[in-house]
């Protein structure tokens, strides 16, 4: 007979984690209930705004759109993980230098996403940084700033390199 | 919302998962989950099975066979969009998926599941049909193969019955002589389109044949225009413009009102008879 709860085991943010959940629990929720990682918001619960982004197996996906029954097995990274490693310091300190953000709450997915783009190594143009955050609501900064961020960080990320 | 409450099985092979789902009432396949997920959270969709096939071995492969390319059901958009294949051999679905969703949808969307779900405002399946391609189906009975033209049927309903898995769509490969274009209006990047359009034709020197143009979000399917079809073939492309009011009645929706859509069409139809023609749009 087919079961509405099942046992999972993944790794969230390097950590081991071993739960049992109810199969039509959303990776999001599961984050922010069951584990207390609340820096993953949850906005329209469609796959729109953007707000539940965090990364699974190495690339970013919706969590609203993802159930938690799916990830066993699997490696999740949220923006505490991610912010407490390090690894998108820069992009951070740019989004506060330029205030690329106001209220925060689309702040989290904008920036997994941004590192997304980022990790390619390129320096993108901004029609392309506006297309890759294009599924990523924000109702504060008009957008403007977030591309100066995201544009500032390409550009420095390349200048170090060099 | 949160979905309502439902069972779920993940199908270690795909013998298991048309087994998993011939012995339920009320099963749905779960590919990639960007459409399903999304109308499960806001219960529009009320299964009480989930059967995931995201684990079923062998379905997420590209191959090209002598004439043809075969893309499975699991190859997600991302992994398609970086296929040297697709790039070579299936240059219209290379155009058209960086106009579906937004990178974290494409990371995790497949085309079987776009293919299979069939919305009638989604590029894939018009792409499907302008491709002349076939869909590869497993059954509780067997394998069959059915052509694009006779998949889709209605609203979200298509030759699949909910016994069956789609493991696979197969097109043509292209040739030199194969000419592809692509075109879609929406309200912003990654929207459903308020109209869109695909076509496919065999250029031999100047002339265009075996034109195949698909409009997408006009109707309750991929919508062949077939006179806009045969004006192209004569290289007329105000003529081609001029039938479609004839072959096309977009009902309104929240996009756009019918008359505005039909505008629409006629725009995109210019840009891409001109993409066909080797001429930029």
């Amino acid at each position: 007979m087919s079961e509405r709860f099942h046992d999972i085991a993944l790794t969230v943010n390097g950590e081991d984690v071993r739960e049992r959940v109810d199969a039509r629990k959303t990776l999001v929720d599961f984050l922010r209930e069951d584990l207390s990682l609340t820096g993953s918001h949850v906005g329209c619960e469609h796959g729109v705004c953007g707000a539940c982004t965090v990364r699974v197996d190495g690339v970013v996906v919706r969590g609203c759109l993802m159930l938690a029954v799916q990830c066993d097995g699997t490696r999740v990274e949220t923006i505490e993980g991610v912010s407490d490693l390090g690894e998108i310091a820069d992009l951070q300190s740019a989004f506060e230098t330029r205030n690329a953000l106001q209220c925060g709450y689309c702040t989290p997915g904008m920036l997994l996403t941004a590192q997304e783009l980022l990790a390619s190594g390129r320096v993108p143009s901004r029609d392309e940084i506006r297309a890759h955050i294009s599924g990523n609501y924000c109702r504060c900064t008009g957008y403007q700033a977030i591309v100066d961020a995201v544009e500032a960080v390409a550009q420095s990320r390349a200048g170090g390199r060099r | 919302m949160k979905p309502a409450p439902f069972a779920y099985e993940r199908a270690r092979s795909l013998d298991h998962a048309i087994e998993l789902i011939a012995g339920a009432e009320d099963a749905r396949l779960l590919a990639g989950g960007q459409s399903l997920i999304a109308t499960l959270n806001m219960r529009l969709s009320r299964p009480q099975l989930l059967v995931d096939i995201n684990r079923v071995p062998d379905l997420d492969r590209i191959t090209l066979n002598t004439s043809q390319i075969e893309i499975g059901a699991l190859v997600r958009y991302a992994e398609a969009e970086r296929s040297a294949e697709i790039a070579t051999h299936a240059p219209l679905i290379a155009k058209a998926l960086p106009f579906i969703g937004h990178p974290a949808i494409r990371n995790r969307g497949t085309i079987g599941g776009s293919i299979a779900f069939g919305d009638p405002a989604a590029e894939l399946p018009a792409c499907f049909v302008a491709l002349d391609g076939e869909a590869v189906i497993a059954g509780p009975s067997g394998t069959r193969v059915v052509k694009a033209d006779a998949f889709y049927k209605g609203l979200f309903e298509s030759a699949l019955t909910p016994r069956d898995v789609l493991t696979a769509i197969r097109i043509p490969a292209a040739t030199s002589e194969t000419r592809t274009a692509f075109a879609e209006l929406a309200r912003r990047h990654g929207d459903y389109a308020m109209v869109g359009l695909a076509a496919t034709a065999r250029a031999a020197g100047k002339a265009l044949s075996d034109v195949r143009i698909v409009f997408f979000g006009v109707g309750t399917t991929p919508v062949r225009a077939h006179s806009a079809e045969a004006a192209l073939a004569t290289g007329d492309i105000e003529a081609a413009v001029k039938t479609i009011a004839a072959d096309l009645e977009p009902p309104d929706d929240v996009q756009a009102t019918g008359a505005v859509k039909r505008q629409l069409a006629g725009v995109l139809l210019r840009r891409v008879a001109r993409q066909l023609m080797g001429e930029d749009a």
